[in-house]
């Protein structure tokens, strides 16, 4: 730590104690791994290849090939086509992620035939916005979608079921649940598979638990996709996974012959916080499982340093690290959940800004899992992004026309949803003998904010059958019956479809999800097309319609009341106003004036304004007359057009919707005495105090300044009703009746 | 490169094209899964599994489209479907770091090819031998 200088800066005080203050930064320290791109210790690429073998790879021979070297040389490079690409220049290579004229097959195949260290080399020639534009190509599926975590504190089913049909609902492709007692895990994946099938049928669903448990659980059709085959760079931390590339591979085609989808899972950082990096660089090392998982052929990856992104973030480039190996799994052809999922940083701008290289671009899964429910219940860790984010990621959507993942859902809809999910559930307890899910339970859930609303279940009771549930011989084939006999045919059938999907197998494919009629959609049959502007996956048609249609969207001409006179005011013309003489103040107010409008958007009536304008002159002993101008709308013509006509010069120029300025005749258009821009920020002695400042001008005595009250988030929270009032008063101006004068009477 | 080109042309996805022509892993028609089956427990759990077949299809799917290794892992699971959920889950812990020899795993992979016909399986194995061999993964032997 450096020493604090003295005197210290309040504002370097300030910074100390913002919440992206709370990290740590570390310079990089290649010994350690501590390294995110580029290592010195990296290895230089080449390759070498005899009799259809490959005897070096990046400046080791066979001999000296590691397990993992081994099973990459045996099964992840496309020999046939390596020659091409590694005698083109990384920077050539590069080249080809972001020309819009090469297609993403092209780009594919030069990759299949790269070593690990040439795809270090290529992914350190594109800077985060070149990674961007290549992530859009080189995505698997033609549409982008996101994975919803679904767990809570309590382990209350009825929960689990209402948040996974409110993630259905929201547009959620997958769920992942996890537990806190392992011994629950047979029961959170059936409420979770319930559940989901209640908000949008096809929506996948997942058991995060130990290996052996998880595949017994999908065989069982409690879930449909597996994303736990974890996969490290080096040896020593494989070894720390109690596996090797082989075994992985062996549970890949183990999951896929039960019909099961399965991903790996994989991440920047995993080998150095294991203490096993080997000096190497975090994205050389992840390169290496990204080759893994393709030769092990799994359809896909969960990747994006996902429970260690801090530690990445901890280091120059750690964020660009994170995106080259989201690109670089996409660009081997497999399915990539982009991470997002772990608590990236204290700062929500740090945050905001990581997910953007995800969520613009759009990955097959922006995040490896949004929470659904607050934080407090996610049992990942907390994660990333929470309900409480939800309504951020739509606008957000709404705000670039993007696809990232989720749609907007209505309050009744949700309510009515996490409904009919907590009494799908409490039935198939019912009619299996579980123990009972009251009506106060389902009642909970329905609204709950978080397990804090929840009553308390009796574990002990809980787990004894769920032990006994997964010991049965029961599967997700009683359940449909549980469902049907209770009176949930629809979401039985859905089930049911679900156990159907397994025989058929076509969601075993790359980047495969539902959409809400089963219908697949994989890289086989809706691959990415993206060939630049006017092509691929574009937000457009109903889903644009959907994403725009944000519930607490307004119809403008609901803000405002009707347009109708101040009935505290009148105003009767007598004339073309005439030029005056003496010490006086004009007061010119807009065609809106008291005629059709009524109010300011501080929403004083007009008459009061006027009123405590008029006061204020008067406190000076001064004259005054109302002239109204039809001509313009514009605050400093309105001004000018009274300052040419008083006596004084001296002039107020008052807009319907508040603003108002001193102006004097002798002054440009656009110049003034004093202005008070801020027409939400004024009060009645802002207008009087203006009044007599206007008046102190016309006798050349010393103006006070005006009290105003700051609020900077006016504009912000009033523009829209600015643009609206503005518009009314537009439409009032009358050219040809020029500048009238008024004869003012309060009622 | 595994032969999993199937008799006759089919196209992707199978559940939109071929539904009424699929057979579960237990030979059943997929058209059979019925909730009124389900009801009168008519559908057992067997019946709920993908036959070699069409795994054999799906894995020529992922060949066309230029997914080799993914149809190559297809391609073993064709043939695990044989193999029954016990023996499974020993082949994945005999693979795992320090728990078999080299003769060990050469007989698990003749025993995988011969009993289940899981010729690409067993030669997996066999390569996970030698490179376990010569990389320090194997059971130390006593």
């Amino acid at each position: 730590m450096a020493t604090a200088a003295e005197p210290r800066s309040k504002r370097f005080e300030r910074l100390a104690q913002r919440n992206v203050n709370k990290e740590v930064f570390i310079t990089e320290l290649a010994e350690l791994g501590l390294v995110v791109m580029q290592s010195p210790n990296d290895p230089k690429p080449s390759l070498a290849i005899e009799d259809g073998r490959v005897v070096e790879m990046d400046g080791r021979t066979a001999e000296e090939f590691d397990a993992i070297d081994r099973f990459i040389a045996r099964y992840s490079i496309d020999l046939q086509a390596a020659e091409a690409p590694m005698a083109m220049t990384s920077t050539e290579i590069a080249r080809l992620f972001v020309d819009i004229n090469v297609p993403q097959k092209r780009v594919m195949e030069v990759m299949a035939g790269c070593t690990p260290a040439k795809i270090a080399e290529v992914m350190g020639e594109l800077n985060v916005v070149e990674m961007m534009m290549a992530m859009q190509k080189m995505r698997q599926r033609r549409k982008p979608a996101d994975q919803a975590h679904v767990t809570n504190w309590k382990e209350n089913p009825a929960l689990l079921a209402a948040d996974a049909a409110e993630a259905g609902l929201r547009g959620f492709a997958e769920a992942e649940t996890t537990v806190r007692v392992a011994r629950s895990a047979p029961f959170s994946a059936l409420a979770l598979l319930v559940g989901s099938q209640v908000g949008r049928p096809g929506l996948m669903t997942q058991i995060s638990v130990e290996e052996a448990l998880n595949l017994r659980l999908a065989m069982k059709g409690l879930s449909t996709y597996a994303e736990t085959l974890s996969v490290y760079g080096t040896i020593p931390s494989f070894l720390d996974g109690d596996d090797t590339p082989w075994s992985k591979g062996i549970l890949a085609s183990a999951y896929a012959s039960r019909g099961i989808k399965s991903r790996f899972t994989s991440g920047s950082g995993s080998e150095a916080l294991m203490g096993y990096g080997l000096g190497w660089s975090m994205l050389f090392l992840e390169i290496r499982c990204i080759l893994m998982v393709k030769g092990a052929g799994s359809q896909g990856i969960q990747n994006g340093s996902i429970s260690c992104i801090a530690l990445p973030e901890s280091l120059p480039n750690g964020v660009r690290g994170v995106l080259a190996e989201n690109l670089v799994a996409a660009s081997l052809g497999l399915e990539v959940a982009s991470g997002n999922d772990a608590m990236a940083s204290h700062s929500e701008m740090r945050k905001t800004a990581k997910l953007m290289l995800q969520f613009l671009p759009g990955t097959d899964f922006v995040t490896s899992g949004h929470s659904v429910m607050p934080r407090k219940d996610n049992l990942f860790g907390g994660g990333n992004f929470d309900a409480d984010d939800m309504d951020d990621w739509l606008v957000i959507q709404r705000d670039m026309q993007v696809d990232a993942g989720l749609v907007p859902v209505r309050e009744d809809d949700v309510l009515q949803t996490r409904a009919k999910a907590a009494r799908a559930i409490q039935a198939v307890y019912r009619q299996m003998g579980f123990p009972e899910i009251t009506d106060a339970e389902v009642e909970a859930a329905t609204t709950a904010y978080n397990s804090d609303d929840m009553p308390e279940r009796d574990s002990v009771r809980d787990l004894a059958a769920a032990d006994e549930f997964l010991e049965s011989d029961r599967t997700a084939l009683d359940v449909v019956a549980a469902l049907a006999r209770a009176g949930f045919e629809d979401v039985a059938e859905r089930v049911l479809e679900m156990q159907r999907q397994r025989v058929l197998g076509d969601y075993l494919h790359t980047s495969a999800i539902f959409d809400e009629d089963f219908r697949v959609l994989s890289a086989i049959n809706t691959p990415n097309d993206y060939l630049g502007p006017g092509t691929g996956y574009r937000v457009s048609g109903e889903l644009w319609e959907r994403i725009r249609a944000l519930p607490q969207a307004l119809d403008p001409r609901d803000l405002l009341a009707e347009e109708a006179p101040d009935p505290g005011l009148t105003l009767t013309p007598t004339g073309e106003a005439a030029a005056g003489a003496g010490p006086e103040v004009v007061v010119a107010v807009g065609p809106a004036f008291a005629s059709a409008m009524n109010e300011t958007l501080a929403a004083l009536s007009h008459a009061d304004v006027l009123k405590a304008i008029l006061d204020g002159i008067e406190s000076e002993d001064v004259r005054w007359r109302l002239v109204k101008v039809h001509h313009g709308a514009d605050l400093a013509d309105i001004g000018i057009s009274g300052a040419r006509l008083s006596g004084s010069g001296i002039a107020i120029g008052l807009q319907s919707k508040g603003t108002a300025l001193i102006h004097r005749k002798d002054l440009a258009p656009l110049n003034n005495l004093e202005l008070l821009s801020q027409a939400p920020n004024l009060t009645l002695d802002s207008y009087r105090a203006l009044g007599r400042n206007a008046a102190c001008y016309a006798t050349g005595k010393a103006p006070h300044p005006v009290p105003v009250k700051i609020d900077n988030e006016a504009r912000l929270r009033l523009i829209v009703h600015t643009t609206l009032l503005h518009h009314r008063e537009v439409n009032q101006i009358d050219a040809d009746k020029g500048v009238v004068e008024m004869e003012v009477s309060f009622q | 490169m595994s032969d999993d080109t199937p008799d006759r042309p089919m196209t992707f996805p199978i559940g939109e094209h071929h539904r009424d022509e699929v057979k579960t892993g237990s030979g059943r028609r997929l058209s059979d899964l019925t909730l009124e089956r389900v009801l009168s427990k008519d559908v057992a759990p067997q019946d709920v599994a993908a036959s070699a077949e069409t795994l054999l299809q799906q894995a020529a799917f992922a060949r066309a489209a230029g997914y080799d290794q993914v149809a190559d892992n297809l391609s073993r699971a064709a043939e695990m479907t044989r193999i029954p959920n016990r023996e499974l889950l020993e082949v994945y812990e005999a693979l795992r770091p320090g728990r078999s020899t080299y003769y060990q795993l050469l007989s698990l992979s003749q025993q995988i090819t011969s009993l289940y016909g899981a010729e690409l399986t067993g030669a997996y194995i066999r390569e996970a031998a030698d490179a376990y061999r010569d990389t320090g993964l194997l059971k130390m032997e006593e």
